[in-house]
């Protein structure tokens, strides 16, 4: 859960319904697609969809939108990855009308799939609503190399000391909380997870002590 | 309409169990919804865990606590910090904002709450009477009409995200295909599993759940934008006015109604209910400048339509199986978890379960009541604790959570790699939504579309012949073709204007 003025980003959570569409603040062309949802349910006041958008935008702080040369990667990415599961489908037998074989279901996505990506590299230039990765993104990277190293020492140390690890991490570095809050924080935090699940609820995961 | 089982069902929830879980569930959902940054989905999605071993009834009473009390929290952070705390909340911002800062901030919000609870209840009302008739209708849809409901709710639901819509599609086809992983149901062929023995049962809904909604989420608010924090306003009488109350009548009956029926369309939910009924009180009021000054029916109303929206969300999942958004979704998944079909049989088969959850809502509504108006101090006091803090907290209750679903170390590796797709997907414009409710529904998709294919003997136009899966094909081909018409009909006019204006690309879809 993040700070209240990370908020907007809730608005694109889950339902994940606003905040693809609205765009990076600033942007001078709206890609056709914004605002979709809204129009095409008879909301058409403009008024009011315009409002939203800008408590979006003020809202949420988003970074520049990606080039061309981004948007060209993802569209490349989707239409590589349909057609192999294209190819994956085609080997599993694709099968006939009458007779579906393992293969049929998958066959049929995995084509659809492959239009849609080659409709995306046909809109290369005029989407905008992919974000550039910036400075901020290495962030994400340390956060998730925290993860890794979680996973891949609980096997062999238990649980503990990497979740401590996890939590200093977050807190002091990602964070920038003091190293005193830091170091308390993920020390309870550990002994709190395990009274919760070794000693209360007895789950068999892996524990060092 | 038979009223034994309601009232059993009224005797479910009032074991204490379940009032335990139907208060911790909106306690949680409440206070999601003043923290900003997850939202009910993912806080749903990362809950999972705790339903395993509980009661499936216990279970989805709290699930459906967090998702409707997150509607009542949402509106505190729009109030205070002009921050809407989730999605449906943020045209609660224009007046509600306005109302804080006249000094009218408890007035905002014990008008959202009166609110949120008359379209609550009004929406309970109207479910427990509409869904046994839907259950009943669709009791006789075979493999055909399940074919075409589940292909027409996954596009509708990526047609309504509104982000690009081309790459919505895309995510709910990747959905699809995860959903094909493991062993195949008719030829038990080993099916994309790269011979890895823990995929050969298939994924796991919960790891895709909670990689995508939460870590995804958790990993994309890493990213630093920071900003100064507000600090909220004060808040004092929550009790509104006879004056405030008479004026946001009117809005709270046509919010109550507004929600209600576009919370039932696929892809509606609360998001959309609630800009509507701001849309319809602005356009019919004398004066129409008020709104956006701190007009009280402008934060009547939508509170009253995504609180209406939350509960009738319920009727596609409880009486169909089609959950209609991406919440939903994740409650569809618990309830497979759970060993629960949801589906036109529910009603009969499982009237505890049925009337259990709906009727938990008149309870979890009540307590949300009193929340938000009496104690409504103490959650903005939450606003105060450090996203830094929270943010580690969350990943661990992730890692360890996933772990004890199946006691499974890959689980967590898998919830890892989904939660990487998940920050990819946000980052680049891919709305996880479909994705999930994609994966969700595709085995029964491919299932039905096996059978369906099987009966007409391989003649796909079978599908149009029968009524029902004839009519909503045809509004699946509306809805998938409308987009390209306009678009080609749209660049013919533009290549003869050769100049466009700027209404013409929104217009275009």
């Amino acid at each position: 859960m993040t700070s209240p003025h990370h908020g907007a980003h809730a608005l694109g959570s889950p339902g994940g319904r606003e905040t693809a569409g609205a765009g990076p603040a600033g942007d001078p062309a709206p890609p056709p697609s914004t605002d979709t949802g809204m129009t095409d349910a008879g909301v058409t006041d403009t008024g009011v969809t315009d409002a939203v958008h800008e408590v979006e935008v003020e809202a949420e702080d988003r970074p520049p939108a990606a080039g061309t040369t981004s948007n060209l990667v993802i569209a490349v990415v989707v239409l590589a990855f349909g057609v192999a599961a294209f190819a994956g489908s085609w080997a599993l037998g694709a099968g006939t009308a009458q007779r579906p074989a393992a293969g049929t279901f998958p066959l049929l996505v995995s084509g659809v799939l492959v239009l849609l990506g080659l409709g995306l590299l046909a809109g290369v230039r005029r989407t905008s609503d992919a974000e550039r990765f910036t400075a901020g993104s290495w962030q994400v990277l340390a956060g998730l190399a925290t993860m890794v190293v979680f996973v891949a020492l609980i096997s062999v140390i238990g649980f503990e000391i990497p979740a401590a690890l996890l939590a200093f991490v977050w807190l002091r570095v990602l964070g920038h909380e003091s190293w005193r809050l830091s170091i308390i924080t993920s020390l309870a935090v550990v002994v709190a997870f395990y009274l919760l699940f070794v000693a209360a609820l007895s789950v068999p995961i892996p524990h060092l002590f | 309409m038979d009223l034994a089982p309601v009232i059993d069902g009224f005797g479910v929830v009032l074991e204490p169990t379940n009032l335990l879980y139907c208060l911790f569930g909106v306690v949680i959902g409440m206070l999601i919804g003043v923290l900003p940054g997850l939202g009910p989905a993912a806080t749903i999605a990362i809950l999972l865990p705790l339903t395993i071993g509980v009661e499936p009834v216990t279970a989805i009473i709290m699930l459906a606590g967090i998702f409707y009390g997150a509607q009542y929290g949402g509106t505190i952070t729009s109030v205070l910090l002009r921050l809407p705390g989730e999605a449906s909340s943020v045209v609660t911002v224009f007046d509600g904002h306005a109302l804080a800062r006249q000094g009218k901030a408890g007035t905002a919000l014990g008008i959202a709450a009166i609110g949120s609870f008359v379209g609550g209840t009004v929406s309970i009302v109207a479910l427990s009477l509409v869904a046994p008739l839907v259950a009943g209708f669709a009791l006789d849809f075979g493999p055909p009409e399940y074919t075409a409901l589940a292909l027409l709710g996954i596009l509708l639901v990526s047609t309504v995200s509104s982000g690009d819509r081309l790459k919505a599609v895309i995510a709910a086809c990747v959905g699809l295909l995860l959903a094909t992983v493991g062993r195949d149901g008719f030829t038990s062929a080993e099916r994309f599993t790269f011979d890895n023995l823990q995929l050969a049962d298939g994924l796991d809904f919960v790891p895709i759940a909670m990689g995508l909604f939460g870590l995804g989420e958790i990993l994309y608010n890493l990213e630093e934008r920071h900003r100064k924090v507000q600090a909220p306003a004060a808040v004092a009488n929550v009790w509104p006015s006879r004056t405030d109350l008479r004026q946001s009548s009117g809005a709270i009956g046509r919010g109550s109604v507004i929600g209600f029926v576009l919370g039932i369309l696929p892809g509606g939910g609360a998001v959309l209910s609630s800009l509507a009924a701001y849309a319809v009180e602005k356009r019919r009021a004398k004066d129409p400048s008020r709104f956006g000054q701190g007009a009280v029916e402008g934060v009547a109303a939508p509170e009253t339509a995504n609180n209406a929206a939350a509960t009738s969300s319920f009727i596609p999942l409880l009486t169909l199986g089609i959950p209609a958004n991406a919440t939903m979704a994740v409650i569809f998944g618990a309830l497979l978890i759970q060993g629960v079909s949801p589906g036109p049989q529910l009603v009969t088969q499982e009237p505890e379960l049925f009337w259990g959850v709906i009727n938990s809502m008149y309870i979890g509504n009540i307590l949300l009541l009193i929340m938000s108006i009496p104690l409504v101090g103490l959650f903005v006091r939450i606003l105060r604790v450090r996203a830094t803090v929270l943010a580690p907290i969350t990943v661990l209750i992730t890692l360890v959570g996933v772990y004890t679903v199946n006691n499974s170390v890959f689980d967590i590796g898998l919830v890892i790699v989904f939660g990487v797709l998940g920050y990819l997907m946000k980052k680049l414009g891919f709305d996880p939504g479909p994705l999930v409710l994609a994966f969700v529904l595709g085995s029964l998709l491919e299932d039905s579309l096996r059978r369906s294919l099987l009966i007409f003997e391989g003649d796909a136009t079978g599908f149009f012949t029968r009524p029902i899966s004839g009519t909503l094909l045809v509004v699946f081909l509306v809805v998938a073709l409308l987009p390209l018409v306009r678009g080609a009909l749209a660049r013919r006019r533009n290549r003869s204007d050769d100049r466009t204006d700027t209404t013409t690309p929104k217009e275009l879809v």
